[in-house]
């Protein structure tokens, strides 16, 4: 876990110190709502449909238990016991009020966190494999990397003003969890001949025009990276769009310049820039690197694990699901679903977030993770603490068995709470849980992720949901649009529309018909939605969604 | 031709607590639509909205929402507006915590 030096603590407290007397001009009427929103923006603070909205990073997705309480502090004191983790490895709070943000920000500070660059048109909160440093396919952990790109690009004179918003995602594993094709810059670490370095990779994202990232290099050594992603940013802000918000993200300055010209500028740049460095980012990665020091896992017999999971089948079930490999042997990565059924997708309440503090605490060398699928990870458990962990959760509300499964849905705030939205996505994705759960249908039914978005902005990653909804607005009343086949890992595609979009009270119905066509056509149960769909195409499940479509052609 | 003037309420999000507000007859700010003035007049309408933007110490973001006339006041015509004068539909928080407003 990072430990803010000197030098991140001073600033932090500076900039809390700048944003509350900005505050107290807002409101002494020093300051106009136009001159206000830039400065609340760069330090997190929204004003959404029913309230502002604080957004807090979570740099590469991870916690210790004594920020985890921190947060449910924060949920109490200033907000409504709740906060609500998003797709961002962010959590935000839907309820403060403007006079309370300075003392939340301090409280924050803290325990080392912050609101920064959570907005605004700079380099966003760096999200990460929310299985770093635990995962058994795992090159290297790369967490130190992307602390080192939180504090390169935090107060980044040169990148304070650029055209659009701009995201990183890092993994250390060629299995992607962290949806680094779908990033404007997407980052795997690679070791080629010993050196470890980066594959990297430019111009994904979703929103409005959906974009795959395309290789811009296959390998930077790590000496030379931080240079390069500079020389990357650098020729965006100076060619990107500014004319046009809609085509400012370097997603479209890829695709309009082609690959190729971004790379011969990018290595121009580079030129230029990596003189600049002269290996004092490398001393600083160092430094970083002893803050993530593996823990020492502890040995010890697994055999109450295992006769757990032979007599008990509700821990099995959760055991089935929840629990991934972890890089030593006898440990295990347990992801807590906080999405029961039924329940908001990514909500927990303080006494959820200090439960789960308690446990990280108690058997998992004090860390937690939140992963971009909104979901809290303990990334470090001995085998043998399971059945404890799931016995403490279940009286929680936090022991459902569902990742990967069909009610584990990504979904964002909506219209619900986002000013930006034109369609709700919470009460959708509530729907869809509760349905399958009645229909005792979704361990049958296996790995099959729904993402729904509430606009066009696609928060909720719907381009790359096996099944993605999109809400919009059509005439007055909430549309659905599904689109099917998206991918949001190593073998990133964004999904086909199906067709005409459905009514509030049809899209639950709609999402039944395709998958009920899924269990039909799929040559086994082994055969995952995914690869039937890729197997059997649109037509069949069209005929479901539309059979007046078809009768009609017929 | 210009598309006929639909009636309009003015209503922005208050500077400190952030809720949802609406412009009255009185030139008070409420909490419940059913208070705001109907606007039938575009020209009132833009006075209205200007009167709303110099009260930027008290309120943020003023706009002209679409409503109709009902037996207790305005109600809004779009399901947008209809989520702002009660709160979110997955808790009973927001407006509806104090004040029900069942949605239609």
């Amino acid at each position: 876990m990072y430990r803010y030096s000197e030098f991140d603590t001073a600033f932090l407290a500076e900039r809390n110190r700048q944003f509350r007397a900005q505050v107290e001009r807002r409101i002494d009427g020093s300051l106009t709502e136009d001159e206000f929103k830039p400065l609340r923006l760069m330090n997190g603070l929204y004003l959404q449909l029913h309230a502002y909205m604080l957004r807090v990073a979570i740099p590469y997705g991870t916690l210790s238990s004594a920020q985890m309480r921190q947060l449910a502090m924060l949920a109490e004191k200033w907000d409504k016991g709740y906060g609500h983790f998003t797709t961002r490895q962010n959590i935000q709070y839907n309820w403060p009020k403007l006079k309370d943000v300075p003392d939340m920000l301090d409280a924050l500070a803290e325990v080392g966190m912050h609101a920064i660059q959570t907005s605004g048109n700079t380099i966003r909160n760096v999200t990460a494999d929310h299985f770093a440093g635990a995962a058994a396919d795992e090159v290297t952990d790369p967490r130190p990397y992307a602390e080192l790109l939180r504090q390169w690009s935090t107060d980044h004179p040169e990148f304070q003003f650029m055209p659009r918003k701009f995201k990183i995602a890092i993994t250390g594993s060629e299995n992607d969890r962290a949806v680094i094709k779908a990033h404007d810059i997407g980052i795997q670490l690679v070791e080629r001949d010993g050196v470890l370095g980066a594959r990297v990779l430019v111009g994904g994202g979703l929103g409005r025009t959906p974009m795959i990232g395309k290789e811009i290099t296959d390998f930077v050594a790590f000496d030379d990276l931080l240079a390069y992603l500079e020389s990357i940013v650098s020729v965006w802000n100076q060619i990107g769009r500014r004319d046009n918000k809609y085509k400012a993200r370097i997603k479209i300055t890829v695709h309009e310049n082609g690959i190729e010209t971004i790379r011969a500028k990018v290595n121009e740049r580079f030129l230029q820039v990596r003189p600049q460095f002269k290996g004092a980012d490398m001393n600083l990665l160092e430094e970083i690197k002893g803050h993530f020091a593996a823990p020492a896992f502890r040995e010890g017999s697994v055999a109450s694990f295992e006769s757990a999971y032979t007599t008990d089948p509700v821990f099995r079930s959760w055991v089935d699901t929840n629990i991934a490999p972890h890089k030593n042997a006898d440990h295990a990565i347990v992801t807590i679903s906080i999405k029961k059924h039924g329940a908001t997708p990514g909500d927990a309440t303080a006494e959820q977030m200090r439960v789960m503090a308690d446990l990280a605490e108690e058997f998992a060398y004090d860390e937690l993770r939140i992963s971009h699928e909104q979901n809290v990870i303990l990334p470090h458990v001995h085998k043998s603490d399971l059945p404890a962990i799931h016995a403490r959760l279940k009286e929680y509300e936090l022991a459902t068995a569902n990742i990967g499964l069909i009610s584990d849905i990504i979904a964002c705030p909506g219209m619900d709470y986002c000013a930006l939205a034109t369609a709700r996505s919470i009460p959708v994705a509530q729907q869809i849980a509760t349905r399958f759960d009645e229909l005792k249908l979704e361990h049958d039914i296996g790995h099959l992720k729904i993402k729904i978005s509430g606009c066009i902005n696609a928060c909720g990653h719907h381009h790359v949901g096996h099944i993605g909804i999109l809400g919009l607005d059509r005439a007055g009343v909430e549309n659905y649009q599904i689109t099917l086949g998206g991918d949001g890992t190593e073998t990133a595609a964004i999904g086909d529309r199906t067709g005409p979009g459905f009514a509030y009270d049809e899209i639950v119905p709609a999402v039944e018909r395709i998958v009920d066509t899924y269990l039909d056509q799929r040559d086994s149960d082994e055969e995952t939605f995914i690869e039937t769909y890729r197997r059997v195409g649109m037509a069949p499940f069209k005929a479901a969604l539309y059979p007046e479509a078809q009768a009609n052609a017929a | 031709m210009p598309r006929a003037f639909t009636p309009k309420v003015v209503t922005a999000n208050d500077l400190l607590e952030g809720d949802v507000i609406y412009q009255t007859e009185d030139d008070r700010w409420s909490r419940d639509l059913s208070d705001a003035e109907l606007i039938t007049d575009e020209a009132h309408a833009q006075v209205r909205l200007l009167d709303a933007a110099r009260q930027a110490n008290k309120i943020v973001g003023a706009y002209l929402a679409d409503a109709v006339a009902g037996e207790n006041g305005p109600e809004p015509t779009h399901f947008r507006e209809d989520f702002r004068r009660t709160g979110p539909s997955n808790y009973a928080h927001g407006k509806q915590e104090n004040s029900p407003q069942p949605r239609a």
